[in-house]
């Protein structure tokens, strides 16, 4: 394998990590968020700053989650308050209060970001292997959340918040716990990030990427795991594919956006699902 | 002093955001739709603004130019994009307005290049001295066009029949079509009348800044969006005093709180704060 394929594996484990978190809030627990970058953010802003400061690279990753998932379930308290597109503006707000401050602080760098972060010597194989395994363990530890009684309470919640209060479910503790879990991956995915290109800066995690991300979800199908998976190793590469049109790159990538919602609107497992209907 | 000031410097810059925001929470009240690539109107206005200036060397000319070609994509974008996906649950219609924004802002790079435009002659750059402060002839324009314009869309709604149907039809949409109001026709007046307003707003921008360029719409665009939240979705009084109040915000907090925050993440920190408190919005309907 080349260096370059390397890349690109290394960049899709990452992606599909991040992806797989905002799928549990908004695909399992049905709670929008345009803001996910933020916690990408947070995560990779603390693992850098602790492995510049000489903390070894596995607590400096985990401490990146735990920042995120700490954050993360602050802001599902504004769940609790807001729904539906009030949530959505909320937690875009988020996203830019996020870069709004870590623009303006000396220590973290303000818009210049944080260079020369440390390698983790792992090897470029090995790191690609760690985050390929990421996602692996993401895809299988959110399977398992969807198919437990967890899952289930997501699901109602998602599909109608009263009808689940009604039944006796505790909707803003499921709540706390999706945010929580899927900033956590976030978090996690950023640490990996940061120490992949070991430069960071805040435009890396603005709203673009937030809607990236939140993009990956829909287009792979809200909720579907393998879709969501798919999805995101896809728009990871597309760019890629698209360098050949270097110039078209953005046209192409919003035109696609739109094109997907407006004829695709249940994303690929919707897609996947017509076509096993249509089937025999 | 300093105070008077910067309170002036927020209304213009408010009464720009209000008529953003104005035709962005019509569109939000009549169908839900959280219309990001609104803002794409805001910035064609701009460019159609410049160049009908520069060919024509007449602004007035390029402001109903700009008013009719925002317009007319607003409604195409209507029929076009949104119609066909009223039923899908409300993030569908959000991700396809913010691919067609990202889309339009790409096409004006292409076209007309990354570094933006400028008028060859500026109209309205004198200045005039009102209460000792210097205002420029185009930041007076642009608090005028704010008023007549929204001014005029009030007395639309209030004064007419149009307006009456408008008004039926966002309260009680089923209702109004059963007593004979034709829904379609006034959607089409809605995104016309909502777009109009928007690409006004960017001629006269342009000229606040004598600067036109693809990602102008950016920060409005995400910003209007706080705004008509903050005035409770759907609520045009409300999501004008908000858009007037996070002028004048803004203006006070870039010089008070410009360390920690930067000038476009304190309207953020407002809609925060405030939503906690009111999670329907400062005018919103609980």
């Amino acid at each position: 394998m080349g260096a370059y394929e390397i890349t690109l594996l290394t960049s899709v484990g990452i992606a599909v990590t991040a992806a797989l978190g905002l799928n549990l809030i908004t695909g399992f627990c049905g709670q929008i968020s345009l803001g996910h970058a933020a916690f990408y953010g947070i995560g990779a802003y603390c693992a850098a700053m602790l492995t510049k400061a000489g903390v070894s690279f596995a607590p400096a990753l985990m401490a990146g989650g735990l920042l995120a998932a700490a954050v993360g379930v602050a802001v599902g308290f504004a769940s609790l308050r807001v729904r539906h597109d009030f949530l959505a503006i909320t937690t875009m707000g988020v996203g830019f209060l996020f870069l709004g401050v870590v623009r303006q602080q000396d220590v973290l760098g303000g818009e210049l970001g944080l260079s020369s972060i440390p390698d983790p010597g792992l090897g470029k194989t090995g790191f690609m292997a760690l985050c390929l395994a990421s996602a692996g363990l993401a895809a299988l530890f959110t399977t398992l959340i969807k198919r437990s009684w967890m899952g289930f309470a997501f699901d109602s919640i998602a599909d109608d918040e009263d009808t689940a209060r009604l039944l006796g479910i505790n909707v803003p503790v499921y709540k706390l716990i999706a945010f929580g879990i899927g900033t956590a991956l976030a978090g996690w995915a950023g640490g990996l990030y940061a120490h992949q290109v070991r430069f960071i800066f805040p435009d890396s995690f603005g709203f673009v990427e937030s809607i990236a991300m939140l993009t990956m979800v829909v287009v792979g199908g809200v909720g579907s795991v393998l879709g969501v998976a798919i999805a995101a190793a896809l728009l990871t590469l597309a760019p890629q594919w698209f360098q050949v049109i270097a110039d078209y790159k953005l046209l192409v990538y919003g035109a696609l956006l739109l094109l997907a919602m407006r004829f695709l609107p249940q994303g690929l497992a919707g897609l996947a699902r017509r076509l096993r209907g249509a089937a025999p | 002093m300093l105070a008077l000031e910067l309170f002036v410097q927020g209304l213009i810059q408010g009464s720009v955001y209000a008529l953003i925001a104005v035709g962005l929470t019509l569109v939000y009240g009549l169908l839900r739709i959280l219309h990001v690539a609104h803002a794409g109107i805001f910035t064609l206005g701009g460019y159609i603004g410049v160049l009908v200036t520069n060919g024509a060397d007449s602004l007035a000319l390029a402001l109903i130019a700009a008013m009719a070609g925002g317009g007319l994509l607003g409604m195409a974008i209507y029929r076009l994009i949104y119609e066909p996906i009223l039923r899908q649950p409300p993030y569908v219609a959000l991700i396809a307005s913010i691919g067609l924004y990202i889309a339009i802002e790409e096409v004006f790079r292409l076209i007309f290049g990354p570094y933006g435009l400028t008028y060859s002659d500026p109209p309205l750059q004198s200045t005039i001295q009102i209460l000792g402060m210097n205002l420029k002839w185009a930041e007076l324009t642009m608090m005028a066009a704010a008023v007549v314009l929204i001014g005029g869309l009030a007395l639309l709604a209030a004064k007419t029949r149009t307006g009456l149907a408008w008004r039926a039809s966002v309260t009680r949409p089923r209702m109004a079509e059963s007593f004979g109001v034709d829904v379609v026709r006034v959607r089409y007046l809605n995104f016309f009348v909502g777009s109009a307003l928007a690409a006004a707003a960017g001629v006269l921008v342009a000229l606040l800044n004598n600067l036109v360029e693809p990602t102008m719409g950016t920060v409005p665009a995400y910003k209007a969006l706080a705004i008509i939240v903050l005035g409770g979705l759907g609520n045009v009084r409300g999501t004008l005093v908000a858009a007037l109040s996070l002028g004048v915000i803004e203006a006070f907090g870039t010089i008070y709180l410009g360390k920690i925050l930067d000038r476009d993440a304190i309207a953020f920190a407002f809609l925060i704060v405030v939503l906690m408190v009111r999670p329907q919005g400062l005018f919103g309907r609980a």
